[in-house]
C-alpha cells in the first residue's frame, strides 16, 4: 500500500456547531475589536491614499535615521517619516530606508526641485546613498483612489452576493456576505493594529481575500446544496456538519498549497510587496476559518426553505449512517 | 466509460505544446529582447550592422518571439500622470472671440449703444451694452458667431451658450462645444507628448488618455520622472522656412543663416533651410484635413492676419520655389509654391492618405501643447530595484512550486504527479497568453502568479477528493474517476466564477500594478481550470488505458 499523506483523516465527523457560541463570540469580538482599533489607531495610509512622496534610499553605509532627519529638517517639509527597511533578501552592504514626505500645501505633486533638495540633503549625510525609487502622488489623485478603492470593495461584495443568490438562495448570499465582511474587517483591523502600510495594492489584496474566501464558502455551499437534495428529511444542522466534514480534506489541502506558495513569497519575495503578500496570507487563514465557522452559521440561523416535515420518523432512521444512501435524486 | 476522443486528445496536447512554444521566449528574456530590438531597428532604419545581425541571429526568427512586457516597477523607469488644463482652451477661445464680436457690435452702435467687456470668471465673456432695451439685437449679433455642433447625442446644439440679463451679455462655450474642445485638446496633447517622448528613443513608452482629461505617460529606462517632465514641458515649435537646397549627407555644412533639417518621412533626406522663418506656428489659426482640387487628401490651414500678410508676400515673390513646413526641426513637407497665397489660407498636399492628412492636421494644430499639463502623480523606479524584485519573485515562485508539488504527490500519489505536470503546463500557458496578448507583468502580477500556483491545484483537489469519496461506494475505479470529475464540476465552476468576478472588478477599477495583478489572476483562473479539467484528466485516462488497474488509490 502506497504511502499517502493525509492532512485530514478519511472519515471525520466533527461537530462544527458544538463550539458555535464560542466561535461566534470570538468572531464577533474580533470584528468589534477591529472596528475599535480602526477608529482608534486609524490605518497607516500610504501615499496612494493621502498624497505625498516616498523616497527609497539605499546605501552601503548603515542607515542613520537621526542623521537623515536632521539633514531634512532645514528643508521645512512638514511631516517627514523615515523608517529603515529590513529584508532577509538584502545583501550585507545593502541598507535601505524609506523617507515619506506628506503632501505639500497647494501643490499637486512634489516638485522636482523639492525632490532634488531632499536627495542633496541626504547625500551630505551619506555620499554613497542612491535612490532606487521615488514616488509622488498628489492629493487630488489620492482622494480619487480612496473613492475607487471603496467602490471596488463594495462592487465586489454586491456582485458576489448577486451571483450566490442566483446560484443558491438568498440565505446563502447573506451568509457569504457576512463572512466576507468578517474577513475584510479583521484583516483591516490587523493592518490598523500593527500600523502596516495600507495602499492600493492592499485593496487588491483585500479583494483577493474576498475571492478566496468566497471560493471556499462556495465549495461548502455547493456540497450542502447537493446534500439538501440527497437527504430531504435530515436536519439542516446535521447536513451542514456532513457537508463541512466531507469537504474538509479539500479545504485543508487547498489552503495548504496556497499557504505554502504564499509563505514562500512572504519570506523570499522581497520587502516591496511584503505588505501585499502578508494581507493575502492572513486573509486566507481567516477566510478558511470563516467559511467553516461563519458563513454556514448564518445560513443555519436564517434557515433554508425545503420540504420540511418535523414528525417524519424516516428522518431519524436515515441519519444514522451519514455515508450511505449515495443514490442521486 | 473513461474515454476521450482522439481529436480531443490531439487538441488538448496541441494547446499544451503551443503554450510551451509561446512561453519559451520568456526563458531567454534578454536574448529574445535583443533579437526583437534588432529586428525592429533593421526594419526602421534599413541599416544592418554586424552587432544588429548578431543580436538578430541570437534567436531563430521562426520561433515565437513575443515576450511578457515588464511593468515599470520591474523594469525601472518613470511614470507620470498629468491633467490637461482644458479650461485654458475655453479661455483662449472666448478671448479670441472678443475682438471680432466687438467689431460686429460696434457696427451696430446706433442700436445697441456703447459696448464694453466687464470682468467675469475665466472662460466667459461678459459684455455690457449701452442700450439695455436692445439686448435682443446684441444677442442676435453674438449668435451669428455661434455654429451648430453635431454630437453623438444629436444635432441642434450651438457652439456658444449666450445668456442675457439686464444690460449684460454673458457668452461662454456650450457644454457640447466644451466636450468637443476637450476631446480635441486631449488628442492634441497626446500627439505632442508622443512625439516628444519618441525623440528620446526609449523602448515602448506608454502614452494614453486616462479618464476625462488626464494623460498617463510611462517611459521605461528613463532616469527620473523629473527628466521626463522637463521633456514634456517644452513647447513644440512650428515654422515655415524657405528652402535653399537638399542633401543626403547628414554632415553637410549649411551656410551662414541656414540650418540642416531632416525630412520626417523620407529617411536620409535633409533640407538646407533659411534660419529665419517666414511664418511660425503662432500665426496658424487652424488646420483641417480636406481634399485638393483632384480629390486627393490634403491639409487645409489658415493663418491669422499677420501670418497671412507675411505668407502672401513671400509666396507671390517665390512662385516655383519650395518652402518647408518644419516641426521641431524636422521637415514635415516641402511643397513647391504654385501660386501666391494671399488669402491667408493654404493647402498642403502630396503623397499622403486621408489618415496621414488628418494626422498632419493634428500635428499642425498641435504645434505647441494646447494647454498646460498639471502633474498629479509621478513615480520613478530604478532598474536595480526592479531586477531585485524579479529575482526575489523567481526564487519565491520556484520554492512555492516545489512545495506544492511535494504536497500534491505526497497526498495523491500518481494523480498528484499528473496534477503537478498540469500545473507546469498551466504556468506555461499563463506565460504564453501573457506574452501573446502583450500584457504587462507587474510586481503584484508576480504575486498573482504565485497565488495561482497555490490555487491552481484547487480544481484538481476538488476532483481527487471526489474520486476518493466515489471509490468508497466501490463501483470500480473507472466509474469513480468519471463520477469524480462529473460531481466536482459545479463546485469548480462556482468557485472560479466568483474569483473571476473579483478579477474583473479589479481590472475595471484598478490602475497600473493592480490591473497587472487582475490580468494575471484572470488568465491564471482560465488556464488552471483548463489544465485541471483537461490536461490532468487526459493524463489520468491515458495512464488508465495502459495500466488497466483493478483498483486505484488516490
Amino acid at each position: 500500500m502506497a504511502f499517502r499523506l493525509k492532512l485530514v483523516p478519511e472519515h471525520t465527523a466533527i461537530d462544527f456547531f458544538r463550539a458555535q457560541k464560542i466561535t461566534f463570540g470570538i468572531s464577533t469580538l474580533l470584528a468589534v475589536l477591529s472596528v475599535v482599533v480602526l477608529f482608534m489607531n486609524g490605518l497607516n495610509f500610504g501615499i496612494d491614499f493621502r498624497g505625498g512622496t516616498t523616497i527609497r534610499t539605499e546605501s552601503a553605509q548603515p542607515v542613520d535615521v537621526g542623521a537623515y532627519r536632521a539633514a531634512l529638517a532645514p528643508l521645512d517639509l512638514g511631516d517627514v517619516a523615515i523608517t529603515e527597511v529590513f529584508d532577509p533578501g538584502f545583501r550585507a552592504d545593502q541598507n535601505v530606508a524609506q523617507v515619506r514626505i506628506s503632501a505639500q500645501d497647494g501643490v499637486e505633486a512634489v516638485t522636482p526641485e523639492t525632490i532634488l533638495a531632499v536627495e542633496a540633503a541626504l547625500q551630505t549625510v551619506d555620499p554613497s546613498i542612491t535612490f532606487p525609487s521615488v514616488e509622488s502622488v498628489g492629493p487630488k489623485v489620492s482622494a480619487e483612489l480612496i473613492q475607487t478603492a471603496i467602490y471596488a470593495v463594495l462592487a465586489s461584495l454586491v456582485a458576489i452576493s448577486i451571483y450566490i443568490w442566483l446560484r443558491f438562495e438568498w440565505q446563502f448570499a447573506v451568509g457569504a456576505i457576512v463572512s466576507l465582511i468578517h474577513d475584510v474587517l479583521i484583516t483591516m483591523g490587523i493592518f490598523a493594529l500593527f500600523q502596516i502600510r495600507f495602499d492600493l495594492t492592499t485593496i487588491a489584496a483585500l479583494l483577493t481575500i474576498v475571492g478566496y474566501s468566497i471560493n471556499d464558502t462556495v465549495v461548502v455551499f455547493d456540497r450542502l446544496r447537493e446534500n439538501l437534495m440527497k437527504y430531504k428529511k435530515r436536519a439542516l444542522r446535521e447536513l451542514m456538519n456532513l457537508s463541512v466534514n466531507e469537504t474538509l480534506s479539500r479545504t485543508v489541502m487547498t489552503s495548504g498549497t496556497t499557504l505554502l506558495a504564499l509563505i514562500a513569497l512572504l519570506v523570499l519575495g522581497g520587502d516591496v510587496i511584503r505588505g501585499f503578500v502578508f494581507a493575502i496570507t492572513f486573509g486566507i487563514l481567516i477566510g478558511t476559518y470563516s467559511s467553516i465557522y461563519v458563513a454556514k452559521n448564518v445560513v443555519l440561523w436564517l434557515g433554508v426553505k425545503r420540504n420540511w416535515d418535523k414528525n417524519d420518523p424516516e428522518t431519524k432512521k436515515k441519519s444514522a449512517s451519514p455515508f450511505e444512501g449515495a443514490e442521486e435524486v | 466509460m473513461l474515454q476521450i476522443d482522439r481529436w480531443k486528445r490531439i487538441l488538448i496536447l496541441g494547446i499544451c505544446l503551443l503554450g510551451l512554444a509561446y512561453a519559451m521566449p520568456n526563458a531567454f528574456y534578454t536574448r529574445v529582447e535583443a533579437h526583437n530590438d534588432a529586428v525592429a531597428r533593421i526594419e526602421a532604419t534599413g541599416v544592418t550592422t554586424p552587432e544588429l545581425v548578431a543580436a538578430r541571429d541570437g534567436w531563430p526568427s521562426w520561433l515565437p518571439s513575443s515576450l511578457v512586457n515588464l511593468g515599470l516597477d520591474l523594469r525601472g523607469g518613470a511614470h507620470l500622470l498629468g491633467e490637461v488644463q482644458v479650461e485654458q482652451v475655453y479661455k483662449a477661445r472666448v478671448d479670441a472671440l472678443w475682438p471680432e464680436l466687438r467689431r460686429a457690435l460696434a457696427a451696430e452702435r446706433d442700436a445697441v449703444g456703447a459696448v464694453r467687456r466687464v470682468p467675469s470668471p475665466e472662460g466667459t465673456l461678459a459684455i455690457e451694452i449701452g442700450n439695455p432695451d436692445q439686448l435682443a439685437r446684441a444677442v442676435e449679433i453674438a449668435r451669428g458667431f455661434s455654429t451648430p455642433v453635431t454630437t453623438l447625442t444629436g444635432a441642434g446644439q450651438q457652439s456658444l451658450a449666450i445668456d442675457a440679463t439686464g444690460s449684460t451679455l454673458t457668452i461662454q462655450l456650450s457644454d457640447a462645444e466644451k466636450a468637443l474642445t476637450d476631446d480635441r485638446t486631449i488628442q492634441q496633447s497626446l500627439e505632442i507628448i508622443r512625439r516628444r517622448v519618441d525623440e528620446v528613443g526609449t523602448r515602448e513608452p506608454t502614452i494614453m488618455r486616462q479618464g476625462e482629461d488626464r494623460i498617463l505617460i510611462q517611459v521605461p529606462g528613463i532616469g527620473s520622472a523629473g527628466e521626463l517632465k522637463a521633456l514634456i514641458g517644452t513647447t513644440a515649435q512650428l515654422t515655415f522656412n524657405p528652402v535653399t537646397g537638399s542633401t543626403s549627407d547628414p554632415e553637410a555644412a549649411p551656410g551662414i543663416g541656414q540650418f540642416l533639417a531632416p525630412s520626417l518621412d523620407q529617411e536620409g533626406l535633409y533640407y538646407i533651410l533659411e534660419d529665419s522663418p517666414v511664418v511660425t506656428g503662432d500665426d496658424l489659426v487652424d488646420a483641417m484635413p480636406g481634399t485638393d482640387e483632384n480629390g486627393m487628401p490634403s491639409v487645409n490651414f489658415r493663418f491669422n492676419p499677420t501670418g497671412a500678410r507675411a505668407f502672401g508676400a513671400y509666396t507671390s515673390a517665390n512662385i516655383g520655389q519650395p518652402f518647408a513646413i518644419v516641426l521641431d526641426n524636422e521637415v514635415i513637407s516641402a511643397p513647391v509654391i504654385r501660386s501666391a497665397i494671399t488669402t491667408g489660407s493654404g493647402q498642403i498636399s502630396g503623397s499622403m492618405n486621408f489618415e496621414q492628412a488628418s494626422q498632419l492636421a493634428i500635428l499642425l494644430r498641435a504645434g505647441a501643447l494646447p494647454a498646460e499639463l498639471e502633474f498629479l502623480e509621478e513615480r520613478t523606479v530604478g532598474p536595480e530595484l526592479g531586477q531585485d524584485s524579479i529575482d526575489a519573485g523567481k526564487v519565491a515562485a520556484s520554492v512555492g512550486f516545489i512545495a506544492v508539488i511535494a504536497l500534491m504527490i505526497l497526498s495523491y500519489g500518481r494523480l498528484g504527479l499528473f496534477a503537478t505536470v498540469a500545473l507546469a503546463v498551466n504556468m506555461a500557458l499563463l506565460f504564453a497568453v501573457l506574452s501573446v496578448i502583450g500584457a504587462t507583468l507587474t510586481l503584484p502580477g508576480i504575486a498573482g502568479i504565485v497565488l495561482t500556483i497555490g490555487m491552481a491545484v484547487d480544481a484538481n483537489v476538488l476532483v481527487f477528493e471526489r474520486i476518493r469519496e466515489e471509490l468508497r461506494t466501490a463501483r470500480g475505479p473507472a466509474r469513480a474517476i468519471e463520477l469524480g470529475y462529473e460531481k466536482a464540476m459545479s463546485a469548480i465552476v462556482d468557485a472560479n466564477i466568483t474569483t473571476l468576478i473579483i478579477a474583473a472588478i479589479l481590472f475595471v477599477l484598478g490602475s497600473g500594478p493592480v490591473k497587472g495583478f487582475a490580468v494575471t489572476l484572470t488568465i491564471g483562473i482560465v488556464t488552471s481550470v483548463f489544465t485541471a479539467l483537461f490536461v490532468t484528466r487526459l493524463l489520468t485516462v491515458m495512464w488508465f488505458e495502459r495500466a488497466r488497474p483493478k483498483t486505484i488509490e488516490v
